[in-house]
Parts: C-alpha cells; structure tokens; sequence
C-alpha cells in the first residue's frame, strides 16, 4: 500500500541503524505505556473503503436530490469542469507552503493573482494569501483593529445583521484581549436596523465597527454616511460581504471600508457540509503591514527575471513568535486557487451574468411569494440574491413541510434570532430554474394552508 | 520563460464560461448600486487551462519527489482520498441542513471523533478548529476556561520549551498569556531542574511538543507532566509530531490534558501549497465541557435494522465557536478514509516506518554532518547545516544545492535551538532506494562545500528561476499583478 519496504530492506536498513528490531527503536517511551493495543476496527482495501464510505454519503440527502434555496452563508452555484480538473493536479495539492521560491512559483503566482482578483473585486488595494473561512477573516479584522490603536480602543461594534456565525467566531478571538468590550447592535430589531443607525453608538473608544453588505438578510444599504462617521471618530470600518454580488455591486470600497472580508466559498468551492471554504480579505495600502497571514510579492531573481515570493514575513508567528499578532500557519492555500480559478475562467463578464442571474430569480422568486396569501416579504429595500419571508406558520413548520416536496427551505432565522418565529431567510441562485421557483412558490401555498 | 499573468494573457471580450440568459422577468437595481467597473481578467476555458498547467510545471510536490521537510510530515496523499472526499453524497450537502438530511455526514465525523479518542488516549475530540494553529489556540483558551472556572485568575502564564513551534507562543500571546520560555538540557530533553524553577501557582500550563522539534522523544516526560500538574497547571499537547506515536503510546495514557491533531500531517489529507489543514482537538474528560461548538453526539444508539441517530451538540462550558459551520469537513473523509484502510496494526507500522526511515537516513549522514543531539530519534531529526572549517556555508547554501539534486530541501534555521539547523523528516512513505538517493545528495553536498564552495552559494543552478531578491519584494510591495487604471499612482 502507502509503506514500500520490504522485509529485506527492513533488516538491511536495521543493519545501517546498528537496531536489532524496530521495536528497539521505541525504548526511550516509558514501558507501561508502549505499545497501547487499539481498539479498532482492522483495516479494509481500498476498494472496501470507497463501498464503506459511499454508504456514508448515501445516508445524506443533497442540494441535487433536494432543490435548494438555503444560503445564509453558504450557497449552492455553478462550478465549472475545469476547476476541479486543475485542482487536482498533484503538483499543486501535494505541495506545501510555498516557503522555497524557486521550487513553488507555481503556487506563488497563483497567490499574487488571487491578492489582485481580490483586491479588484473588492475595490481594496491589498488581500492577503487567505484566511480559514469567512468567520475567520471577520476574527482578524477585529484583531487587526485592536492592534491598530494598540489595545487604546478596546471597543468593537458590530451590526446585528452580520451573519451571527462571523459574531461568534470575533467573540472566541478576542474575549481574552485586555478590556476588550464587543457589542453588537440592534438585535432587538434586527429586521428595521440599518447600517446608519449604529452612527450613535459610535465613539473615541471605537477602534472598528463591522457590517455586512449584503447584510444576512441580503439587504443592500449605502454605506457612504457610515464610512464617514466611522472615519469622523478615528475608527475603522470593515464590510463582510458576498463575492458573487460585488459581480454586480458598487464595491465597499467605494464606500470607504478599510477592511473587506468574506466567504469565499461561492467563488468554485462545493459547500461539503461547511468546509473546506476561503476567507478572504482585503485592505488599504496604508495596514499593508498589519495584516494576518501570508503575502505574496513581485521581485526578480540574480539574472533580473520575473518571479514571486513570501513576503514581510517579519510580522508572521514563526518569526516574531509571542510578538506575532495572529498565529496563523495553514491558511486555505488550495480553495484560493480554486477561486482564482474560477474568477479566471468566468471574468469580467461570467461574474457579472451569474450575479445578475442570482439577482433576477431572486427578485422573481420574492414578486411570487410576496403575491401568496398570508406571505410577506419583509423590507422594501433593495436586494440581493436573499430575501426574509414572513409565513403564515412557523419557519420550521413550513421547512419541515416543504422537505416532503423535496425542497430544501430557506434559513429559519429563529435560530439566532427568537422572536422571528414565522420568518425564513430564503436564497436563490443560478442554479433555480424559473420551474424551481415556481414549484417552491406553489409548495409554499400548499404546505401553508392547513 | 516567464509565465504571463491571467492579467497579461487578457483580451477584451473573451469568457471561459457560458451562461444562459435569465429565464425570469428582469427587473433592475437602483443605479446608485452598480458598479461601473468590474476588473477582472478576459480568457478563453484553454488559456486559463494552459496557464494553470503550466504554473503547476513551476512547483515541487510529493507527486514529484522526496519532500522531507521536518516538522510538516510530508508523506504521500493516498489519490483515494481525493476520490472519497468528492462523492457528491458529501461534496453536495449544505451545512445548514437538517440534521435528519445529513445523517451520513454526522455519522462520518462521530466515527472519526471516536477513532481519534482511541488513537490518542483522550475521551472527547471535536472536529471544529481549521488548521494546528487554531486547534492551538482552542487548546489554550480551554486552559484559560478552565482556571476561570475554579476561580484561579492569576494563572497567567504558559511554559514554552525552547524547542518549540513559533505557533505556541503566538497563540499564548494571543490568547494574552505572558509566555516563560522553559531551556533545554544537553540530551534535548526539557531541563527539569529550569521547569521546577518557574512552576508556581502563576503557571495556567505547559505546551510541550513530544517529540519535540529536535525529533527526540523526551525522556522524562511523565516528569515533566508531573511536575506541571502539581502546581495545578495543565499540560497542552502539539500533536504535530504524532506520526511518531501512532499504536506506539498515546498522549492521553502519559498524562497529557489537550492535545490537537493535525489531520494533514499524521492522516494524509494534502497540505494543498499551504492549506486547508485540519486540527481537530482532544482533551480529558475533566475538560470535556469546554471544548469549542459544534461536537457530533450519538442520540439514539442504533439496532440491527436502524442507523443509531446523530445531532450537533454545544457543550456545556463551551469556549465557543471559532469557525464558520463544522470544520474542514472535505478533510474528515480524508482522514478518515486513511484510518479506516490502516486498522491498528497499520497504523502502530506507519510510524515505526517513519521512525525506521529517520534513523535510517541518520545512519547515512551522520559522518558528514554534525549531529547536536546524538540520540535515537524519532520520526525526523536535526543537523547541523554548517561546518566550522568552511565558515561561509550556511544552512541555505546546502538546502538551495539540493534542489539542484532533484530534492525538496528540509526546514532550515529551525528549531532555533540549533545553529544552521537542518530539519529532516523523511516519513513512511518513502522508500529505501529513495532515501539512499537523498543521502547520496547530501554526502556529495558535503564535500561539494569543501571543493567548490561557489557552487553551493550560487545554488540552485537548474530551477526554473534562480535566488529570488527577498529585499525587493519586501522594499517595493508589489502585491497585485493589475490595478485598475484609476487607482495607479
């Protein structure tokens, strides 16, 4: 299988150690504690493996046997032939960090054309190589700030309508942090909170305030007015927000953000049960050295030629050690050339027509509903591939109801927040054909009624 | 030649990708939110195909060759598990889901979770933590939940021995402890008389990689635990350096309190040019509690006829959660598909085969290079990249020229314990006649560094690009290949 030696060269390398046994090897572990007998299953064949683990997955439903219009932070969308194809190549996947240049431009490059596509997306100036998932990056922002003011601005505000999964994830991060203080604001309203109303509570102590654009409810607000008070204040504004929907929107740093994270995961990544995904983020020049994690820079080599390499690895743990501000190591190496990948592949134009196809059958989908007896779809603002839905009955009800019509329903928002009982977070995307959505706005109407 | 960009490859109007139109009335966005300029590149499905393979030719992998850097466990990738993990069963499955939808996938990580437990001697695991790093920081604010609990707020400090992981005392840092560096002693092993000397009732822990980084298993470690355990601390294990210990001792059995697993060294899932890894963490039962959310619980034991049933549990003292859903779970099939196929007796043969491989390749060496620490090592081991008689070799002169011989070079200038370290891990994988190649490499480097020293300074000579200005890079920060015209200075 994976361990070639055979019993010849065992002895003959024995013979070179000077062990008699491989046993002997082992000596210097205390005795009552060698050689532990596991209790485990014994081993299988290769084949016996793929048969064991396709009955695991057969146990599983899927967005293909279901149709799917659950997002809320993950989202099911088109992932061409061709990103996989490239993804498994041995000679990217099995290699590590790109720690010696000359043997790993491939990956290097990779990265540095990963920071441009990020930063152009986003409408930053810089992106760092990658971050465990979008909670994650949403962590570093909040670190990134605290060390920005050196702890003197302990206080972070978020909006209640950053997905609550990125909250905690900043909450785990930081609560060991000298006077730190997080409030997160308008969870008593979260469904008339607007960005602009958090412009209060904003003051001298604030080192960040973070929203989300298109917010969890996949609302699209300006966030001009809130740049500026943020900035008024000394503070640092950051945006999560949706990669697929900056193929269509004004970009947050249009806006004025100073930092950009997100989920990567719509950018090629198949949702597999919540991972392996991409955090990204980007940033002003002005923090270029204040970021978490790896980077990739231009340089050339003796003869002047071209090439790529790591770079201000001064700020990084296995240099500064207790200095380092993040202990970031592996970050999503693989998945952000996956969406390299896919960013190369579809371009200026395929992101613009899958944002827009997200954003059309959304829009039809939330006309439909919103025509339904005893449905509301709650805000008039713009959208957009997310929308909230008040039913008549309980979210959860209404879910469980629409499973027996082989449609996975939206997000019921009671799980985070508990007063909205009846409200569905309901995404559409490429995906959703028009029959699709027409059978969800027709099941709906059934499963409502009785 | 130099590979263009997917900015310089551009042309205006060409997509890789088709879409239909929309099958659905079209409505509009408020004008205020579009955006005007979107700048990504424009290729053809074959430019971008041609320009991915041919970076691809630009790297070193496992793939390709010998990998043996120390510390990162560079075995090989089963292809298996690459066919495993992309079962649309898996890959297709949302992880908002109800958890009646996705019994198969709640099931996989409980098994997983319990073959852990087993492996390693800890009775509760969970999945959740990305990467060794973040299991590194669950582990420490477990520790710090921990003493909260029972009212011990001035433990304030966590105990690093020299030989350490740079992540250990980052994470400490970050988790704001104050960092006590702990020496070692003239065997490698952590100085025990230097460790009494700083453990009081301040000390919240110890983190303690075993083997540590100089590839020695540290004889005294029960002693060590104990002496941390007698002044109330608790004891963090590095389980990056597990594939030396797997069916040869479990850390839970020497007394370890947390431990993280890093799946992409021990279990095989690919290190992916720097990532996703995985770092599921395992702790006592004492501390079970407070172990990061989600866990997989069994709720329903199963019978003959009915699958047992599986929900997501929060445990009751939980530090929270510290990443999106529930871990990297594309690497739980991985891994988990590689246990399975190993049973207890392949896995207790993957590390005396790697332990056998290290010393093996010691054996080949140790004439030509210096050895600090002359002991039986365990699954790598450290030399020193320098000899005194040719001061100006250095450890990057030696790790550059093999590179010229075909090979990956091994960690340098780590652990930082040793002068021009040399970090050489060769694991299982790799096979005698491999091994002898490396060595060969490695002897003829040695006497290269005597006879013609300007080869190995101006090193490597037959990569597809030479030494690269790190300065440069550093100096201009050129971080992005394109900006959009409004935006150059």
């Amino acid at each position: 299988m994976f361990i070639p030696h055979t019993k010849a060269e065992t002895a003959q390398m024995l013979k070179s150690i000077g062990a008699k046994s491989i046993e002997d090897l082992f000596s210097v572990v205390p005795d009552k504690y060698r050689f532990p007998k596991l209790d485990l299953p014994s081993g299988v064949t290769e084949m016996d493996v793929l048969g064991e683990m396709k009955e695991y997955a057969a146990a599983n439903e899927t967005v293909e046997d279901l149709i799917c219009f659950l997002g809320a932070g993950a989202y099911s969308h088109y992932i061409p032939a061709a990103v996989d194809m490239l993804l498994r190549r041995g000679e990217f996947y099995t290699a590590y960090t790109p720690y010696q240049p000359e043997i790993s431009q491939g990956t290097l490059q990779a990265v540095f054309e990963f920071q441009t596509l990020m930063a152009n997306l986003t409408g930053m100036d810089v992106s760092n190589a990658s971050h465990y998932d979008g909670a994650t990056a949403t962590a570093e922002a909040g670190v990134m700030a605290y060390h920005n003011y050196r702890g003197k601005r302990p206080k972070i505000l978020l909006s209640a309508s950053v997905n609550p999964q990125n909250r905690e994830v900043l909450c785990s991060y930081l609560c060991g942090y000298e006077n730190i203080e997080i409030e997160t604001l308008g969870m008593e309203n979260p469904l008339d909170f607007s960005p602009d109303a958090m412009i209060s509570s904003i003051d001298e102590n604030t080192s960040l305030v973070v929203v989300q654009y298109p917010d969890f409810f996949g609302r699209i607000y300006d966030l001009s007015k809130l740049a500026n008070e943020v900035h008024a204040k000394g503070a640092l504004l950051a945006v999560v927000t949706n990669p697929i929907a900056l193929g269509l929107l004004k970009t947050p740093g249009e806006f004025g953000a100073d930092i950009v994270v997100g989920e990567g995961q719509p950018l090629g990544i198949p949702l597999s049960f919540g991972g392996p995904y991409l955090g990204f983020f980007t940033t002003k020049k002005e923090y270029v050295r204040k970021i978490a994690g790896r980077l990739v820079g231009e340089t050339v080599d003796a003869k002047g030629k071209r090439g790529y390499v790591l770079t201000l690895t001064a700020r990084e743990q296995h240099i500064r050690r207790e200095k380092a501000t993040s202990n970031i190591c592996s970050n999503q190496g693989l998945m952000a050339l996956a969406a390299t990948i896919y960013l190369s592949l579809l371009g200026k134009n395929g992101l613009k027509q899958v944002a827009d196809l997200c954003f059309q059958k959304a829009h039809y989908a939330a006309k439909k509903i919103g025509e339904l007896p005893g449905f509301k779809i709650i805000g008039k603002g713009p959208f957009f591939h997310e929308f909230v839905i008040q039913c008549p009955i309980s979210a959860k009800e209404i879910n469980e109801r629409l499973l027996d019509y082989q449609i996975l329903g939206g997000f019921e928002l009671a799980k985070v927040y508990p007063d909205l009982k009846n409200h569905l977070l309901v995404a559409v995307t490429e995906m959703n054909s028009l029959e699709e959505i027409e059978y969800l706005v027709n099941s709906l109407a059934e499963v409502s009624h009785d | 030649m130099t590979e263009p960009t997917i900015y310089e490859l551009s042309s205006p109007g060409r997509t890789g990708v088709r879409y239909p139109a929309p099958d659905v009335p079209v409505s509009n966005l408020p004008k205020g939110f579009v955006r005007d300029n979107l700048p990504l590149p424009e290729l053809s499905e074959l430019d971008v195909i041609r320009h991915f393979t041919h970076l691809s030719s630009l790297n070193y992998s496992i793939d390709g060759g010998l990998y043996p850097l120390g510390s990162c466990t560079m075995k090989y990738n089963p292809k298996i598990n690459e066919v495993t993990a992309r079962i649309p069963g898996f890959a297709l499955t949302h992880p908002l889901q109800p958890e009646d939808t996705v019994q198969g996938n709640l099931a996989l990580m409980y098994d997983l979770q319990e073959h852990l437990k087993e492996i390693s001697g800890f009775s509760a695991v969970c999945l959740e933590p990305a990467a060794g790093a973040q299991g590194e920081f669950v582990g420490v604010s477990i520790i710090r939940a921990y003493h909260r609990q029972n009212n011990n707020p001035k433990r304030t400090k966590i105990l690093i021995p020299d030989s350490a992981h740079g992540t250990n005392p980052a994470t400490s840092a970050m988790s704001g402890f104050e960092v006590v560096p702990v020496p070692s002693d003239s065997r490698g092993n952590v100085d025990l008389a230097a460790l009494r000397a700083v453990c009081d009732d301040t000390v919240a822990g110890l983190m303690l990689t075993n083997p540590n980084t100089l590839g020695l298993f540290d004889e005294n470690v029960l002693q060590v635990i104990k002496i941390v355990h007698e002044v109330g601390g608790l004891v963090y294990g590095d389980g990056a350096n597990l594939n030396a210990l797997l069916g040869i001792t479990r850390p839970g059995d020497l007394g370890m309190d947390i431990m993280h697993f890093n799946l992409h060294k021990t279990f095989s899932t690919p290190h992916g040019g720097g990532g996703p890894g995985s770092g599921p963490v395992g702790v006592i039962s004492r501390l079970a509690d407070f172990l990061p959310s989600p866990i997989v619980k069994m709720i329903e034991e199963g019978t003959d006829e009915i699958a047992p049933l599986y929900s997501l549990f929060t445990p009751k003292h939980t530090i929270g959660r510290v990443k999106s859903f529930h871990g990297q779970f594309g690497m739980f099939v991985r891994a988990y598909t590689y246990i399975r196929m190993h049973g207890p007796e392949g896995l207790r043969k993957i590390s005396e085969y790697a332990v056998l491989n290290a010393n093996y390749l010691l054996s080949k060496i140790r004439n030509s290079y210096h050895l600090p620490y002359d002991r039986t090592c365990m699954h790598e081991f450290v030399v020193e990249g320098m000899w005194s008689d040719i001061p100006e070799i250095h450890a990057l002169d030696i790790a550059k020229r093999l590179m010229d011989y075909k090979f990956h070079p091994p960690t340098n200038y780590f652990p930082l314990i040793v002068h021009e370290a040399l970090m050489i891990e060769p694991t299982e994988t790799e096979s005698m006649q491999t091994l002898d190649l490396f060595a060969d490499a490695m002897l003829k480097i040695a006497e290269e560094a005597k006879t013609s020293p300007q080869l190995l300074k101006e090193a490597p000579h037959d990569t597809p690009i030479g030494r690269l200005d790190e300065l440069r890079a550093a100096k201009e920060l050129v971080l992005c290949c394109w900006y959009p015209e409004e935006k150059q200075d």
